[in-house]
C-alpha cells in the first residue's frame, strides 16, 4: 500500500477480509484467494463475491471515506466493522481487540458503546419522535431517562432541529431526517461514525449543508469516521483518507491529492477525470522544494483556484508556502497548470 | 384387470371399519383415560367464563351500556360509533335479547382474550424462526380450513357438551389469523429500521418490544379483528354443543322455521360484528396516527 507510515496504532485495522454471499462461502473461498473474477464466480458456482482481501488500516480521529461505485461491496465493507455482516475469513481489529472474536455480550457492547452508524434511508423509528429517537442509543445503554433526554436535546439543538423535538420522522424532509439520524449516531459518545451513503439520498443542496454541518462538528468532535459515498466530489471535500473499491476489491487507499495526482489504474483515471482540479489539488500537492520566491505568500492547503491570483500577480512566477507561518516549499505558476491536466486517461488498462 | 382401473382398489369394508374403530376406540381410551384432568385444567377457565357472564347479565342493565358505551369511546373515539353502539344494544333489550346477548358477548370477550394470549406469542415464535413457521403454518391452514363439525366431535368425546368445548372449538376457528398477521407485521417491519436497531446494540427483547412489535401492531390489529369476526361467525355452531347464547334462538328458529326469530337473533349477531369492527379499526388506525405525514 502506499499508505505512509503513521506511527500511531491504526483505529481500525483490517486484513485479508472476504467476503461471499452464498450457501456454500467456505467451500469457494479457495477458488477466490486463487483469483477467480467476480463474474466467474457466480457463473460457475453461483456465489456472489462481495469482498476480496481487503486490507486498510483507518487512522484514529481521521475521516476515511470508502468510495466506489454502486453493488462494489461498501455496505458489505461497512457491515462488517460491526459485524452486522459475518465475514467469510479475515481479521477486523478495533482499537487492538479482535471483532470477530468477541461474543455476543461484548460485540453489544461494541455497537452500544464504540460505534454507531448513521443510514442512507435514515433508519429511524417511525413510531417515535424525534426526542426519542435521538435517545434510542442512549436507553439502550441503559441511560436513565432523564439524562438521556437532557444529552438527546443537546444534539437535537447542536444538529439544527430545537423545536421539532416531538415531531415524527414522517413529518419530516429527508434532509431533517438525516439530522436526527446524526444527533441518534453521535448522542451515544461513541468514537467510531459509520456513515453509508448517509447523504446519497439528499437532494444536492442539502447534501452540501449536511456535509458542512458534518465537517464543522468533525473539527470540534475528531471521531472517526467511516464515510460511504459513491460521489467523488462528497469524497474530494470531505475525506482526509479515501479508499476506492472496484468490484469489491480496494484498488487505491491513499489521501486524496495522492489519489488526484497518481490514480493507481486506468480505473481509477477515468474516475477523476471530471473533476475540477482547480477546486482540489492544494498547494502543499503542487509546491516544490523551498526556496527564493517573489510572490506573495500562500498557505499550504489553499487550492489551485485560491492561490492562482497570488501566483499570477508574482514577478517569477513563484510563491513560498506557509504551513503555521513557516515557509515549507514553493509554488509555481507552472505546476499549478500542469496539476490542472488530468493524468492521461488509459481506458485499455481496464477491461 | 378392467375392474381395476374403473373400481379403485380400496380397502375392504371390513379392513375399513377395523381402521376405524381402531381410531375410535384408542380416541375413547385416551379420552376415558385423560378426561377428568382436561376438564380439571379448563376448569378455571370455565369458572372465569361463568363468573364474566353472570356478571354481565346480573349487572343493572343502563350500567352495563354506560360500561360499554365508555369503552366504545375510549376504543374509536367517535361519536357516531359510540351513539350506534348504544342504540343497537338498546334495540337489543326491547326485542328480548339481552340474555343471550350478555351471554355472546361473554363468550367472545372470553375468546378473543385466550385467542391473542396464544396467538401473539406464537406469531411471534413463527416472526422469529423460520422452522417454526414451516411448522405451523400448514396447522393453521388445517384449523382454519377443517369443516368446523369435524373437529367438533373429537372435542366433544373429551370434554362432553358445554361452554368449555364450545369455547375450545371458537378457538380453534379464531385462532389462525392473529397468529398468521402478528407473524406477517413483524416480518414486514423495515429492514433497515431492524438494522439500525441491531447497529446500536439492541438485544433480542429491546428490538422485539421496542420496534418491532409496535411496528406491527397495525397487523397485530387486524388479526384481532378478524379473530373477533371469526368467533362471532361460530356462535351457532358453537350452541350446538351447549354453548347459551344468540345461537341457541338461532338454532331453535332453524329447527321449527320461525323466521322472525331467526332474523332477529342473527341481526343481533350482525350488531355485535359491526360495532367490535368499528371499535377495533379505529382503534388500529389511531395506532399507526404517526404515519400521517402532516406535510405535503
Ligand atoms: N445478502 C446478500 N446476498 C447476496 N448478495 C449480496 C448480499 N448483499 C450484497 N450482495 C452483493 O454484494 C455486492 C456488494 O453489495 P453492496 O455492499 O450492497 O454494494 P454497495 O453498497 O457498494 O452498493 C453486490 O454485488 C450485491 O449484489
Ligand atoms: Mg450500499
Amino acid at each position: 500500500m502506499s499508505d505512509p507510515v503513521t506511527t500511531d496504532e491504526p483505529k481500525v485495522r483490517i486484513r485479508e477480509l472476504y467476503k461471499i454471499f452464498g450457501d456454500m462461502p467456505q467451500e469457494v473461498l479457495a477458488h477466490v484467494c486463487q483469483g477467480m473474477t467476480k463474474a466467474e464466480l457466480l457463473d460457475l458456482h453461483s456465489h456472489v463475491l462481495g469482498l476480496r482481501d481487503i486490507n486498510l488500516d483507518i487512522p484514529a480521529r481521521k475521516l476515511q471515506v470508502i468510495m466506489g461505485l454502486s453493488g462494489s461491496g461498501k455496505s458489505t465493507l461497512i457491515r462488517h466493522l460491526n459485524r452486522l455482516i459475518e465475514p467469510t475469513s479475515g481479521e477486523i481489529w478495533i482499537d487492538g481487540e479482535d471483532v470477530l472474536a468477541m461474543n455476543d455480550k461484548a460485540l453489544r457492547d461494541l455497537r452500544r458503546f464504540k460505534m454507531s452508524m448513521v443510514f442512507q434511508k435514515f433508519g429511524l423509528l417511525p413510531h417515535r419522535t424525534v426526542q426519542e429517537n435521538v435517545e434510542y442509543g442512549l436507553t439502550i445503554q441503559g441511560i436513565t431517562d432523564g439524562e438521556a433526554a437532557a444529552r438527546a436535546s443537546r444534539w437535537i439543538d447542536r444538529v439544527g432541529l430545537s423545536g421539532f423535538e416531538r415531531h415524527y420522522p414522517g413529518q419530516l424532509s429527508g434532509g431533517m431526517q438525516q439530522r436526527v439520524g446524526l444527533a441518534r449516531a453521535l448522542a451515544t459518545d461513541a468514537e467510531i461514525l459509520l456513515m453509508d451513503e448517509a447523504f446519497s439520498a439528499l437532494d444536492p443542496l442539502i447534501r452540501t449543508d449536511m456535509q458542512t454541518i458534518l465537517l464543522e462538528l468533525q473539527e470540534e468532535l475528531h471521531k472517526t469516521i467511516i464515510f460511504i459515498t459513491h460521489d467523488l466530489d462528497e469524497a474530494l471535500r470531505i475525506g482526509e483518507r479515501i479508499a476506492i473499491l472496484r468490484d469489491g476489491e480496494i484498488i487505491q487507499a491513499s489521501d486524496p491529492q495522492d489519489i488526484l495526482m497518481n490514480p493507481a489504474d486506468g480505473y481509477i483515471t477515468d474516475f477523476i477525470k471530471d473533476v475540477n482540479r482547480a477546486k482540489v489539488v492544494r498547494m502543499r500537492t503542487i509546491m516544490g522544494p523551498g526556496g527564493p520566491a517573489a510572490g506573495a505568500p500562500v498557505d499550504a492547503a489553499e487550492t489551485i483556484e485560491q492561490a492562482l491570483p497570488k501566483l499570477h500577480a508574482a514577478p517569477d512566477g513563484l510563491c513560498p508556502v506557509m504551513r503555521d507561518g513557516r515557509q515549507v516549499g514553493t509554488a509555481g505558476l507552472d505546476a499549478a497548470i500542469r496539476a490542472l491536466r488530468p493524468p492521461a486517461a488509459s481506458s485499455a488498462q481496464y477491461s | 384387470m378392467l375392474d381395476f382401473l374403473t373400481e379403485f382398489p380400496s380397502l375392504g369394508r371390513r379392513d375399513l371399519s377395523a381402521l376405524r374403530q381402531g381410531i375410535d376406540e384408542s380416541f375413547r381410551t385416551f379420552s376415558r383415560a385423560y378426561g377428568e384432568q382436561l376438564e380439571a385444567f379448563f376448569n378455571p377457565l370455565l369458572k372465569f367464563l361463568v363468573w364474566f357472564q353472570d356478571l354481565l347479565t346480573d349487572a343493572p342493565w343502563p350500567l352495563v351500556i354506560l360500561v360499554i358505551a365508555l369503552l366504545t369511546w375510549l376504543g374509536a373515539r367517535s361519536w357516531k360509533i359510540t351513539t350506534g353502539t348504544v342504540l343497537a344494544f338498546l334495540a337489543i333489550g326491547i326485542l328480548d335479547m339481552w340474555e343471550d346477548t350478555m351471554a355472546t358477548l361473554a363468550m367472545i370477550s372470553v375468546a378473543t382474550v385466550l385467542c391473542i394470549a396464544i396467538g401473539i406469542p406464537l406469531g411471534i415464535l413463527m416472526a422469529r424462526w423460520d422452522r417454526a413457521q414451516s411448522v405451523i403454518t400448514p396447522i393453521l391452514d388445517v384449523m382454519q380450513t377443517i369443516p368446523s363439525f369435524v373437529y367438533l366431535i373429537p372435542v366433544v368425546m373429551l370434554l362432553g357438551i358445554g361452554k368449555v368445548p364450545g369455547l375450545l372449538a371458537v378457538c380453534i376457528y379464531a385462532l389462525p389469523p392473529i397468529v398468521r398477521l402478528t407473524n406477517l407485521g413483524i416480518r414486514l417491519v423495515d429492514r433497515e429500521v431492524m438494522e439500525a436497531a441491531e447497529a446500536f446494540g439492541a438485544s433480542y427483547r429491546q428490538k422485539l418490544f421496542g420496534v418491532q412489535i409496535p411496528l406491527a401492531l397495525p397487523n397485530i390489529f387486524a388479526g384481532v379483528n378478524q379473530t373477533i369476526m371469526m368467533a362471532l361467525s361460530m356462535v351457532v355452531i358453537a350452541s350446538m354443543i351447549g354453548v347459551q347464547g344468540l345461537g341457541v334462538p338461532v338454532l331453535r328458529a332453524i329447527s321449527n322455521q320461525y323466521l322472525a326469530l331467526g332474523l332477529m337473533n342473527g341481526l343481533a349477531i350482525v350488531a355485535l360484528a359491526i360495532i367490535f369492527d368499528r371499535v377495533s379499526q379505529t382503534y388500529g388506525k389511531r395506532l399507526q396516527s404517526y404515519r400521517e405525514t402532516g406535510r405535503e
